[in-house]
């Protein structure tokens, strides 16, 4: 009998994304016999798919995001390509006074940030140009390779003797006495002790199996990247409505703008499509980087992420069935992941956060939320008229 | 679900409807595309007629979409000279044109795209055209994609230099452009498509040295004077500053060599149907080997699965060469063992390809990184091309694959003890020809698209820094940053 055929595990985590298997990884590392679920390839939606920034002040989980990311390379024993630090620079004025906005709310709560002249700013960004009024360098944070992280994670389990099942879909959550007793799935049933749901999209249906609401909007985001050019001193540089990264090969991978809302099924999204957007995106980026305009769009994509209403993450644990722990980020998980793991862990095995105080990250929170929130905040698939009806275009 | 409030950060609303939309709009104009653009018209269609050659020489020195290999003389650069070459090559395109079908040369197709499931922000459905120097978009009523077949080629030691070249491109600068740079050419395959590869080069008074292909049996009805080398395969593409100077070959059972004098080796093994539009539309696709490779999933007239496009040509199908395919993988795979470069744009090998290795810039490997390899993947579930792609960069450079899809996947299906056929298509993405910022850029971007651009979804409150969050400083952030973190 070969580990993965053995029916379940202490811990269960469905879902194989950056906040699960981070979670799996340090259960593991804590000596807990834990299995990991997942409908399809590890890291394949979001997590696999997005920006790669590790930069969130905003977080309670920051402070531990920041201690942990440059150790993640060793600790793991597999590259993230993690490099420190951004640049944020402004070619309106507009931007450049959110910028130092931004650089005096982190400075508030203790961390360096750097205001730069036009100059420093294309000592930096080189391929920023001579439309550049001013930025700010970030003395923290950074970026890292979402694709080479989820493998990091995932194999890193799996060196501790953590078990990961691939194309093996959570269908079911079956409870015994109160409790979760176990997840069926096409390959059978898995029991645990305890289960972890941080299945994106697809949490909000699991949890609603065992009486509990987590309320998501589902929407697809998308990217685009170059070709690559020469490293620049430093790999995040974002600004112009951009977040972004230049990849340790040199590519140009840039994000933002409009998102669509959609409805994803339990079996996660059919398609992640990309679509005419990637217009825009070039535009901002050749905007932002005029001496990178001439590089070839070789790629878009888009994930699909989950939003909750207010777009804060649920890190918590039931109170019935007291055995289950579920995570969301809210669309923002892959630079938190080193922390937020470690936070589920917490919740797992302590009861509570060791290492952060979360509680206005309850589920409780939403309580009395309204069964039609989405479309009361417009959070779902809308055509082109009517959005040009709203928009006042047409 | 009906919408009761709106979202002013989502896209719906955002993508303006083109400024042109056509009837019917054909991508390609080869035979079938001239002759689906001909029977449209004569219905009584508007048809825009739109094809990429002439080729920019930017694209053509990437191998796109055809993998030209350098061997294109400089005529090509002369873009409207180009036009007219095209123009004159193709005769039916008259015949089209006086039919009163509206023909666009040197404009590609980078991306298609029909309102469908999480696609219902699309005013109507668009194709994304460009030429060197700007992109745009057209709707049209009905699309027919006439995209071709590409060629399908391998690594051998030296393959990645000058004077490597595909069938189809090879016929592409002959018969097209009428700018092919070659003298000499040695042919790899022996099928029909190298057999009608030295024919066409004998027509036009190339020297054909020989065909190789690893197969024992040479075939009997190989035009005269042709020399074919049955059982033998590539070793070492030999060259110097404009590309390959010789080609040494090897009998596989007896190991002896022989040095062919060449500046050309063409690739004739096989092609593939050029499905790339139709996996970025979203049409479904499926692995045929009786069709040549991953093809749409088709019923009568070369309707697809998707309402509003047709195919017609070899986009539908080529001939099965399968087993050629694998033939050629495993006899380069034991000539050349682990060392040849597999992707040129990464230079990722086929042992680091079986390795699972991690690119070099990464520096060496962890001791944890180097005890895995693509068995230890497949341990975890069945390979997928995307994957593999993510952890070693095979088909992640500016080519898109197209010189490597192929071998990939037969390494793949090899190593997993599998049939090709069931290793997944490596998805391909919008822009499907790789072209610059600035020239895919919307400068004339709708004023509604910037109006209410943010970074991220713009939701009121998700950057409140934590500590502030159910505070009297929490109106503060909303006021500074209104939900946008504004990079």
């Amino acid at each position: 009998m070969t580990a993965a055929s053995k029916a379940g595990a202490a811990v269960i985590v469905v879902g194989a994304g950056v906040t699960g298997l981070s979670a799996a990884w340090w259960l593991a590392r804590s000596g807990v016999d834990v299995l990991v679920l997942d409908k399809g390839i590890v890291g394949w939606e979001a997590s696999g798919r997005n920006g790669g920034g590790a930069s969130h002040y905003h977080s309670p989980l920051f402070h531990e995001e920041q201690r942990l990311w440059p150790l993640m390379d060793e600790m793991l024993g597999y590259s993230t390509e993690y490099r420190r630090e951004r640049v944020i620079f402004a070619t309106t004025e507009h931007h450049l006074g959110h910028y130092r906005d931004m650089a005096r709310m982190c400075r508030d709560i203790g961390y360096r940030v750097d205001d730069l002249d036009p100059a420093q700013v294309r000592e930096f960004v080189p391929l920023a140009g001579d439309n550049v009024l001013g930025g700010i360098h970030l003395r923290f944070g950074g970026q890292a390779n979402p694709q080479r992280t989820v493998q990091a994670y995932a194999w890193a389990l799996q060196d501790l003797g953590g078990r990961i099942l691939q194309h093996t879909p959570a269908l079911r959550i079956v409870q015994s006495g109160g409790r979760v007793a176990g997840v069926e799935t096409p390959r059978g049933l898995f029991a645990c002790d305890h289960l972890v749901v941080a299945a994106g999209p697809q949490s909000e249906g699991l949890l609603a199996q065992v009486g509990a609401r987590l309320p998501l909007a589902p929407a697809r985001a998308e990217m685009i990247v170059t070709e690559p050019a020469p490293l620049m001193p430093v790999g995040g540089a974002d600004g112009n409505g951009l977040y972004g990264r230049q990849t340790l090969r040199g590519n140009l991978a840039y994000g933002g703008g409009p998102h669509e809302w959609m409805e994803v099924g339990p079996e996660g999204p059919a398609r992640r499509p990309s679509t005419p957007l990637l217009r825009n995106l070039s535009r901002r980026v050749a905007e932002l980087l005029p001496r990178a305009a001439h590089l070839r769009v070789i790629r878009s994509w888009a994930g699909v992420v989950e939003n909750t209403p207010d777009g804060r993450p649920v890190i918590d644990r039931l109170e019935d069935p007291g055995n289950l722990t579920l995570a969301t980020m809210s669309g923002v998980g892959f630079g938190l992941s080193p922390a937020s793991g470690r936070a589920i862990r917490d919740l797992v095995i302590e009861g509570r956060c060791t290492f952060a105080e979360i509680g206005k990250l309850s589920i409780r929170r939403f309580d009395g939320l309204a069964d039609d929130w989405r479309e009361a905040a417009g959070w779902v698939p809308t055509s082109h008229e009517a959005g040009a009806r709203a928009l006042g275009v047409i | 679900m009906t919408a009761r409030g709106f979202d002013p950060k989502a896209q719906a609303g955002k993508v303006p409807a083109p400024s042109r939309r056509v009837e019917v709009l054909v991508i390609g104009a080869g035979p079938a595309g001239i002759a689906a653009s001909l029977e449209a018209r004569r219905g009584g269609a508007e048809v825009l007629l739109v094809d990429e050659n002439p080729v920019s020489a930017g694209l053509m020195g990437l191998d796109v979409p055809l993998y030209y290999g350098g061997r294109q003389t400089a005529a090509v650069q002369a873009g409207t000279r180009m036009i007219e070459q095209v123009f004159a090559a193709r005769p039916a395109l008259a015949e089209a044109f006086e039919a009163g079908v509206e023909i666009e040369l040197g404009v590609s197709c980078w991306g298609a795209w029909v309102p469908g499931l999480g696609l219902a922000s699309l005013p109507e459905p668009l194709a994304g055209l460009a030429d060197e120097d700007r992109a745009w978009m057209v709707g049209f009523d009905r699309l027919i994609l006439a995209t071709g077949a590409r060629d399908v080629v391998f690594g051998f030691p030296g393959w990645d230099q000058p004077g490597v070249m595909g069938a189809a491109a090879l016929a592409a600068l002959l018969e097209t452009y009428d700018a092919f740079a070659g003298r000499r050419l040695a042919i790899l395959g022996m099928g029909d498509l190298a057999v009608a590869t030295a024919r066409l080069a004998r027509d036009r008074g190339l020297q054909v040295v020989a065909l190789i292909d690893p197969a024992a049996e040479p075939r009997t009805d190989l035009p005269p004077g042709v020399e074919v080398l049955a059982g033998w395969a590539p070793f070492l593409a030999a060259g110097g500053a404009d590309g390959v100077e010789s080609l040494t070959v090897r009998e596989l059972v007896t190991g002896a060599e022989r040095v062919l004098t060449c500046d050309t080796v063409v690739q004739a093994i096989a092609l593939t149907p050029a499905i790339d539009l139709l996996d970025v539309l979203g049409a479904a696709l499926v692995m045929d080997p009786a069709r040549g490779g991953h093809v749409p999933v088709i019923a009568d007239g070369g309707a697809t699965s998707l309402p509003q496009v047709f195919v017609a040509g070899d986009v539908a199908g080529v001939a099965d060469t399968l087993a050629a395919q694998q033939a050629w993988i495993r006899a380069l795979a034991a000539q050349n063992g682990g060392r040849v470069v597999l992707c040129q744009c990464e230079a990722v090998t086929r042992e680091a390809l079986l390795a699972v290795r991690q690119p070099d810039y990464l520096g060496p490997p962890s001791p944890g990184m180097a005890a895995r390899d693509l068995g230890a993947v497949l341990q975890d579930g069945p390979a997928n091309p995307d994957q593999i792609k993510r952890l070693t960069r095979a088909g992640m450079g500016p080519c898109q694959g197209r010189r490597c899809r192929e071998q990939v996947a037969l390494t793949l299906a090899g190593a997993a003890n599998t049939p090709v056929s069931a290793i997944p298509l490596a998805g391909y993405r919008a822009p499907v020809r790789p072209l610059p910022l600035s020239v895919l850029a919307d400068w004339d971007e709708a004023r509604i698209m910037g109006g209410h651009w943010d970074v991220w979804f713009g939701i009121k409150g998700q950057w409140t820094p934590y500590d502030d969050i159910g505070t009297e400083r929490e109106a503060l952030y909303d006021n500074l940053l209104g939900g946008d973190m504004h990079l």
